[in-house]
């Protein structure tokens, strides 16, 4: 797989980590449990597009959000995790 | 007396050399050019093995990759390479063979009694033969099978050779150098951009090195070398010859291997690689792999001596070597007649061309007539006969006629399949294409562009104007200007046509084959359709049709064609099995290339190592990390070594590398408020000069790290982090900050490389630190336990914090990483009248274990700091990672296991880490199990083995006595619960 950093280009899968599928919103600090437990244990895990969270840690060390659809493994978006929304 | 032979002349072979080589002991001559399976038949040998199942005596059938019985055995000892193509390895003096499968020799094999048996031995026989009763699938049936089954066994010895890998990238990859994919590499080459070709065999050509047919008015081989010569006098074009693309996976990334020295004497390899594998990223790949001929299913067609028609060809125009005297040639398709009008030209004398099909006149047929050949058409061959090799065949007519001819080879040609392996392997399903009569890739295969044959154009004019016109068109969409050079032109155009025909009904009842490595008959694709496996997928698995390294190249579509008659279906509509990489076998030694003994994983020395080994130090790997672990005196083993040092520190004074330690220093107005958040404790009263312990969680709650944080100023700190976490820890702060919490004005970088330390423990450790270091004043009021400053040992800066991980008075100390030798060097020095030991991961391990402290082993992913007994550090006061989860219900339960020590009851005997506890005398069950051992040390202030633990309701059962465990050797130890702090529990010692 390839993966096209933001600041560093195409670059081997090989130079990433990956953390998952990107959470729901963190709640807020006095969320209820349910809402935290929600937030740490559930995703979804669609046949289709994804947003992942991937660090180029061989690289520049940014995390970034990418658009994976599992079903070919197509990368149709990478973006800078710091500038993701719905966090 | 077999008619295999060298012709007098032709051939690309170097005549006027000579290779000796052996096979089954024996010894034979070839030639430079030759391959092994050329140079066997050049010798009249004609039975190359014994099959999978029946053991029946097989002969060659292909010429490249396709082959599906010349498996044989090369080299000796470590070298042993069992099941290699002999079509695939390429002659070289000394070269030396052995056929497999046969026992005591190839000529008479015992386990043939098999054949006798085949009716018990059919389809699923295993799944039905072997079922009861179950206790004896360990005890004899699977060693009975394993020893029948398989073919070449393994040296079992560590491979002696190297292997290499390289990435390459390019604009285009070409795969295949035949027809098409010379045309597609010139012209885009021509064009500029960067181009990689490939071919599996040792030189680039492809088909149309097996053909008498005239390019431009004069001979093949004049077009082929001027392409050739003009490649590789292009910079920007790398060719690379016995490489084979063995798989195809995301974003257009191919990986191949390369046989780089596999072709010569292991004496004269030097120092080349044996195989390189290759990773290839390029924008587009053109494919051209061509397309292999099947074989027909009939009666007999496993004798030695029935062979696929282009590999007579190739064997032909490549060694000039025939595989018989008198052939037969049995075809649904026009290249079968070119093979055997260019036989004839060789002198072969060839009996007859039996077709299927409808007559078609063409030059081919008209020279063939001519030539006196009978020519036979809506005709079949139903059987080939002969004891041990063919000796002649059966033809049907079409109405019912029914003659014998002699001969001594059956060449067939069922028709041709794509080899769109490589297409397949994205997921893309070949379709049917009922003109073909073979599955072809469909339209849209992602960024591959298929040309050629491989597409299902099988024709040579059709091959070279996909290659010419998809690379020009490729080339202009990747922003190359190429210009369209004119086609070569050709002599007359065959256009391809072919009649269905997979299988010959016969009532011999011999068996016909449509899998000849995994000996699957037609017969057992009838009985597994019977037995209900009616899906291609189900059929290929209960008779292990297609399987191994076969792939369905020869097979697969032979076979998918008798399940169609049999089902009475469209072969288009039962479909095709998956192709799955690797496309040829791989040896596991290219896939690991460098990544074996030193090269398996790096290794991390601190800026101390050398030192420390100056000083006695035994290493040992923890992580990637090589760590001091103790330093023995004369006659001292290990656990005599780390209890003196241990006893030293106690008393005095020792020393330890705390380099590998994880450091991030983090700056800026937020950088306390990150902490806060980072940490389940406090520290928003923590101030410059101090330093505090803190735990990290994850965010459900879990413990994931701990270690000191260091403040120097105000918004300036370093945190220290376990060794094991250091790289986690730093991209955990990376993702907090990046993703949740941008808005804090922090910067941070990881400084463990930067700064290299020691820790300086015992009682007299202030007395010798203070003689090196000339600022701060390290007396207990003006550095008290907890401080932190930046000083100075001599001209060099340092950091220095009084912590203490062994209970002692003790500091950490750190300087740039180039000076830390050296101040190791004057620590052992100056020490050296207050007796100073060097110590090491043994010492430190027994000492932080003699004081509770929790290490890698307690902080499990598993624990909280409840569980830990720190509960006390979590602040309620403020939100951080994992402030919401701590309070679940599970969490909270009282019998959770907790922080315990443990020390043996009876003074001799031992503990063992991982060891379960259950109450005294109870049953190692899991229903009795109550906690387990995490680290275990010999404590020299108990005399003793001790233990921390967690254990179920620990807190409450101090001085109780519970049993460790360990089943795996039979162990049980009694041991007593106390508090987890076996030294100085109020801490004294530390503080003073």
């Amino acid at each position: 797989m390839r993966i096209t950093c933001p600041y560093c280009g195409s670059r081997g899968s090989e130079e990433f980590t990956c953390l998952g599928n990107t959470p729901p919103a963190r709640p807020a600090d006095d969320a209820p449990v349910a809402a935290w437990v929600d937030f740490v244990y559930l995703r979804d895990n669609p046949r289709g597009p994804v947003t992942e969270l991937w660090q180029h840690v061989q690289g520049c060390r940014t995390w970034l959000i990418v658009t994976r659809d599992t079903r070919t493994h197509t990368v149709a978006k990478v973006e800078l995790a710091s500038r993701a929304t719905g966090r | 007396m077999t008619g295999a032979r060298r012709l007098p002349e032709g051939g690309r072979i170097d005549r006027g050399t000579s290779l000796a080589f052996t096979f089954d002991g024996k010894p034979l001559q070839g030639h430079p050019g030759d391959t092994l399976a050329s140079a066997l038949l050049a010798n009249g040998v004609t039975v190359v093995g014994r099959s999978f199942k029946y053991h029946r005596p097989r002969g060659l059938v292909g010429f490249g990759v396709e082959e599906p019985n010349a498996l044989v055995t090369l080299g000796p000892g470590a070298r042993t390479l069992a099941n290699t193509q002999a079509t695939m390895v390429e002659l070289h003096q000394g070269l030396d063979a052995r056929s497999q499968n046969r026992w005591p020799s190839l000529a008479f094999d015992v386990m043939a009694i098999n054949g006798w048996a085949s009716r018990f031995l059919a389809a699923g026989f295993y799944y039905k033969t072997f079922m009861w009763p179950p206790e004896a699938w360990t005890a004899f049936y699977e060693k009975v099978i394993r020893r029948a089954a398989g073919l070449g066994r393994a040296s079992h010895e560590p491979d002696p050779d190297h292997y290499a890998k390289a990435h390459a990238f390019a604009d285009i990859l070409v795969v295949g150098a035949g027809p098409a994919g010379l045309m597609a590499a010139l012209v885009a080459g021509r064009a500029g951009a960067r181009v990689i070709l490939v071919d599996e065999m040792p030189a680039l050509g492809g088909r149309l090195r097996h053909t008498a047919r005239a390019i431009d008015g004069s001979a093949t081989t004049l077009w082929l070398e001027a392409t050739l010569q003009e490649l590789e006098s292009l910079p920007n074009v790398r060719l690379l010859p016995r490489t084979s693309v063995f798989g195809a996976y995301d974003h257009g990334i191919m990986a191949a291997v390369e046989r780089v020295s596999d072709h010569l004497p292991a004496e004269t390899r030097g120092a080349l690689p044996r195989q390189r594998y290759w990773q290839i990223q390029a924008k587009a790949t053109i494919l051209a792999t061509g397309a292999i001929e099947r074989g027909i299913a009939l009666a007999g067609n496993d004798l030695p001596g029935v062979m696929l028609a282009s590999a007579a060809r190739a064997y032909l125009h490549e060694h000039a070597v025939v595989g018989g005297q008198r052939p037969v040639v049995f075809t649904t398709n026009p290249s079968g007649y070119v093979t055997a009008l260019e036989l004839m030209r060789a002198g072969v004398d060839v009996q007859a061309v039996v077709d299927p099909g409808p007559r078609v006149d063409n030059e081919t047929v008209v020279a063939l007539h001519e030539a006196g050949v009978q020519l036979y058409w809506h005709s079949t061959i139903e059987q080939a006969k002969g004891r041990g090799r063919v000796q002649g065949v059966v033809m049907a007519d079409d109405v019912g006629g029914r003659r014998e001819i002699a001969c001594d080879q059956l060449l067939l040609s069922g028709g041709w399949n794509p080899t769109l392996h490589l297409t397949a392997h994205q997921g893309f399903r070949p379709h049917w294409d009922t003109k073909l009569q073979a599955f072809v890739p469909p339209a849209d295969v992602g960024d591959i562009t298929v040309v050629g044959a491989a597409s299902g154009r099988f024709e040579l004019e059709n091959c070279l104007a996909d290659g010419l016109n998809d690379a020009v068109a490729l080339c202009r969409k990747l922003g190359f200007s190429a210009k369209t050079p004119t086609l070569p032109k050709l002599q007359e155009n065959v256009p391809y046509t072919t009649t269905a025909c997979f299988a010959v009904e016969n009532a011999s009842g011999g068996k016909a084959f449509v899998d000849l490595q995994n000996d699957v008959t037609v017969a057992d694709l009838e009985l597994a359709v019977r037995e209900g496996y009616k899906s291609v997928e189900h059929a290929k698995r209960y008779t292990t049709h297609g399987m191994a390294t076969d792939q369905g190249k020869t097979t697969g579509v032979v076979g998918h064609g008798v399940l169609a008659e049999i089902l009475k279906r469209p072969v288009g509509e039962i479909g095709t099995t998956g192709y799955r990489p690797p496309y040829t076998a791989v040896a596991i030694g290219a896939l690991a290339h460098h990544h074996r003994g030193q090269g398996f994983a790096p290794v991390r020395r601190t800026p101390l190592h050398d030192v420390q080994a100056k000083h006695g130090a035994v290493f040992f790997e923890t992580g990637l990390w090589h760590r001091a672990r103790y330093f023995p005196e004369a006659g001292e083993d290990m656990a005599a070594a780390s209890r003196r040092e241990v006893e030293a520190i106690r008393s005095t004074v020792g020393i330890a590398d705390t380099t590998p330690l994880g450091k991030i220093e983090l700056m800026g107005p937020d950088a306390q408020a990150f902490i806060e958040r980072l940490y389940c404790n406090g520290f928003s009263t923590l101030k410059p000069g101090r330093a505090r312990y803190g735990l990290m969680l994850r965010e459900d709650g879990m413990v994931m790290d701990d270690g000191t944080v260091w403040c120097f100023a105000e918004g300036h700190f370093m945190i220290t982090t376990t060794t094991a976490n250091a790289a986690a820890v730093m991209s955990h702060i990376e993702f907090y900050h990046q993703y949740y919490w941008r808005e804090l004005d922090v910067a941070y970088a990881s400084v463990s490389e930067q700064w290299a330390g020691v820790a300086i423990a015992g009682p007299r450790s202030r007395e010798l630190l203070q003689k090196l270091v000339d600022k701060p004043d390290l007396s207990d009021t003006a550095f008290p336990f907890m401080a932190v400053a930046e000083g100075r040992v001599g001209k060099v800066v340092c950091r220095i914090a009084r912590i203490s991980f062994s209970g002692e008075r003790a500091f950490e100390i750190y300087v740039p990483a180039g000076y830390a030798a050296d101040l190791y060097d004057r620590l052992m020095a100056e020490g050296a009248p207050l007796g100073i030991v060097p110590y090491g991961l043994e010492a430190m391990g027994t000492m932080r274990i003699e004081k509770g402290h929790v290490a890698g082993p307690e902080l499990d992913g598993r624990t909280t700091p409840a569980d830990l007994g720190l509960d006390r550090m979590q602040s309620r006061k403020k939100p951080h990672i994992g402030h919401a989860l701590r309070d679940r219900e599970g969490l909270l339960d009282p019998a959770r296991p907790v922080l315990v020590g443990l020390k043996v009851v009876n003074a001799k005997h031992r503990l063992r880490a991982g060891a379960h506890l259950v109450p005294r005398g109870a049953e190692p069950i899991q229903s009795n199990d109550q906690g387990h051992v995490t680290s275990i040390a010999f404590s020299p202030s108990e005399g003793r083995y001790i233990a921390l633990a967690l254990l179920a309701r620990g807190t409450d059962r101090h001085g109780q006595e519970v049993d460790a465990v360990f089943p795996l050797k039979k162990e049980r130890v009694t041991v007593e619960v106390c508090a987890p702090c076996f030294v100085d529990p109020k801490g004294a010692r530390l503080r003073g």
